[in-house]
């Protein structure tokens, strides 16, 4: 970051910015997660070298053409070769990385908060919105974020209604829905 | 300059509905800066099905705008009440505006940060006004060689500023590249990464991996952990600042103000580059550097002015060469691109409406947002009462419905979801989605005016460099790859305890 600071050759700049990152650091060190380890560094390295290799490999199979006469394949082959290469560079020198965060406990929350994501996708063409829009506020309210029943209930049957008033009546557009007046 | 079109503008804006779109705008900014978790790239990016639906393109481009200028006013408020940035813009806000809560000067905090950032703004609005037609009148010369060059650089620049590991933001950025490639190639139309299925043969639309990778991404990623609890903010009272205050700050709103505008416009640049560079530009030319960090007003005031100003000019590449400068302008430059307007150095002459009206709700909006942020800034601090669990799942369902009522497609759901987990696993694993989503939305200008360029030059690839603008520009391109190694070859000699690898300061996104 220091390199783009106002006037770059000064040597005092770079001190102060270095401090000023390490102070944030620490501030924000508290409200982290604990780190994941270096096999999150090499699976995520990993991921990505296949993605690079399987694009290159595609990429080829499209012909690359010249350079006179680029094929569809070249510039995806070239980004695919551009990807392997930096994630191969990830496996060599950044196993030992702090930026990962560990998955713990309560990443089941992201699991079961995904999982209502999909489930509306599923419902909204069959049912409509209303009923999975309702549901996916009660299980993200009582069971996702601990807010007691009555809460629960009075905000996802009001934020239904208010986006049933919004889409369909603010901003006419047809959703799927069930109630019809 | 045209002034007609500069006045003309102003008819626009203070069209009501438009005046109305810029309210709402910049009411969400702030709500979305003073509330931790969602930034202002990621709320734009779910708000982006607004563009589809709005009567008038404009208002919502003005809409889209307001929310990421107003969310650095917002993001302030809680730093000094709570010490909890609630944008990354704010983080350096947080070291004297919190220590300034404590000896009970929030309000004066609050009132020098909110005069700041009017201040701030308005200076690189007026700079905004007079520079852009000029720039954009330059940028009419260019050709696809310069346009290569300057998409690549706008993506170089914004994977290496921002403050985390450069390897994975380079990473992230060539996904992104890659994924712009997939669908019918624009050239051949041969089908490229498509798998046989037709929905893809029209390429992933941005808007919907924009809406899963911030949007979707971010909802999840807040639902495991942190504020989970409501936080008590400190009490405020006289928010007026006195003439004494105003008297020690002004030179600092100055200083940050000329600072932030130029910082904004540089590709890469933006708000949280330019607060960190004027907090430290502040430290530095202080008599007594101590006070830093015990209640230094400047210490405020600087960074204040310096986020709203770049947030203001960085708006200048975007609207008058077409190149993006952050996440947050790649989301405007999304809007544009789905109400049928190619961002260019053309817009200013072919739509003139637009461009002076975008810029000229501006002067407006931060009118509005001063006035939000003094006199009712007690609505907002009650805000901070309201806990993220009930908002959570209304983000959710605008996002879900919203992305739906693109193109009225289930399939995009599903998109939109499967990037959402994608989001998520990336920021667990220390990818950021800035880059990914800023070279998807340039990768088709990377890839077709690279192609354009090759064919002009008859395959003589040294073309790039041989002409003028392309040749400085990929110059830079090169100094920008060259100079983390430089540095690290100078440091060599002062063994520092953390590497370059791992610099561990908040990658919040430089490019909210």
């Amino acid at each position: 970051m220091s390199e783009t600071a106002p006037r770059p050759g000064e040597a005092r700049e770079h001190d102060i910015l270095a401090e000023l990152q390490a102070e944030v650091a620490r501030d924000l060190a508290d409200e982290r997660p604990p780190q994941g380890g270096p096999s999150y560094q090499v699976v995520a390295a990993v991921v990505v070298l296949v993605l690079g290799l399987a694009g290159a490999w595609l990429a080829y199979g499209y012909g690359l053409g010249s350079l006179r006469r680029p094929g569809p394949g070249l510039w995806p082959f070239v980004v695919s070769v551009l990807i392997a290469v930096l994630a191969a560079v990830l496996l060599a020198v950044g196993r030992h990385l702090d930026d990962a965060e560990k998955f713990t406990r309560s990443s089941l929350l992201v699991l079961a908060g995904g999982a209502t994501f999909v489930a509306l996708g599923v419902l909204l063409p069959v049912v409509g919105f209303e009923i999975p829009a309702a549901l996916l506020g009660i299980v993200w309210l009582r069971f996702l974020g601990g807010e007691s029943w009555r809460s629960t209930i009075v905000v996802s049957l009001a934020t239904t209604a208010a986006f049933y008033v919004l889409f369909l009546y603010g901003l006419k557009i047809p959703l799927p829905h069930l109630i019809a007046f | 300059m045209d002034w007609n079109a500069f006045l003309d503008g102003f008819g626009v804006v203070t069209q009501p509905s438009n005046l109305l779109y810029c309210f709402i705008g910049v009411v969400i900014g702030m709500l979305i800066g003073v509330l931790p978790g969602l930034g202002p790239a990621a709320t734009m990016a779910i708000l982006l099905p607004i563009a589809y639906n709005a009567d008038d393109p404009v208002s919502a481009i003005i809409m889209l705008a307001g929310i990421y200028y107003g969310a650095q006013y917002g993001g302030t408020i809680t730093s000094v009440l709570l010490r909890i940035p609630g944008e990354a813009s704010s983080v350096v806000t947080v070291f004297d505006g919190f220590a300034l809560a404590k000896q009970g000067k929030a309000g004066t905090a609050l009132g020098i940060a909110a005069i700041g950032s009017f201040v701030g703004a308005t200076i690189s609005i007026v700079g905004l006004t007079l520079l852009g037609p000029v720039v954009a009148g330059y940028a009419l010369d260019f050709g696809p060689p310069e346009y290569a060059a300057l998409a690549l650089l706008g993506v170089l620049l914004v994977a290496t500023v921002g403050n985390g590991n450069t390897v994975k933001a380079l990473v992230a950025a060539a996904v992104g590249l890659l994924l712009a490639t997939v669908g019918s190639d624009s050239f051949t139309s041969a089908d490229r990464f498509t798998f046989g299925s037709l929905n893809l043969e029209g390429g992933i639309d941005f808007v919907v991996v924009a809406m899963g990778l911030f949007g979707v991404g971010e909802i999840l990623y807040n639902l495991e952990e942190r504020h989970g609890k409501p936080h008590v903010p400190a009490a405020i009272a006289n928010i007026w600042p006195s003439r004494k205050d105003l008297r020690e700050a002004g030179p600092a709103i100055g200083r940050g103000s000329l600072i932030g505008f130029f910082l904004g416009v540089l590709p890469g640049g933006g708000a949280v580059m330019a607060s960190l560079a004027a907090y430290a530009a502040e430290k530095r030319i202080a008599k007594k550097p101590e006070r830093f960090g015990r209640g230094a007003i400047e210490g405020v005031a600087g960074p204040e002015s310096a986020n709203n100003a770049a947030a203001t000019s960085s708006f200048i590449p975007l609207l008058t060469i077409g190149i993006p400068a952050n996440a947050s302008m790649a989301m405007l430059y999304a809007a544009l691109l789905v109400v049928g307007v190619t961002p260019g150095p053309q817009l200013i002459d072919e739509r003139p409406d637009l461009f002076w009206g975008v810029i000229n709700s501006m002067y407006i909006g931060n009118l509005i947002l001063l006035l939000l942020s003094i006199p009712l800034v007690g609505i907002f601090v009650k805000i901070l009462r309201i806990r993220p669990a009930i908002l959570a799942p209304i983000t959710a369902l605008i996002t879900i419905l919203g992305v739906y009522t693109i193109n009225n497609s289930v399939f995009d759901i599903f998109v939109m979801i499967i990037f959402g987990i994608i989001g998520y696993l990336m920021k667990k694993t220390g990818f950021e989605p800035g880059p990914l989503v800023l070279a998807f939305v340039l990768g088709s200008l990377i890839e077709s005016s690279f192609r354009r360029s090759m064919l002009l030059f008859d395959g003589d690839a040294t073309g790039f460099v041989t002409r003028p603008i392309s040749g400085t520009i990929l110059a830079f391109v090169v100094l920008v790859i060259a100079m983390p190694l430089i540095r690290k070859a100078f440091r060599r000699d002062t063994p520092e305890p953390t590497s370059a690898e791992t610099e561990p300061a908040p990658r919040e996104d430089s490019l909210r």
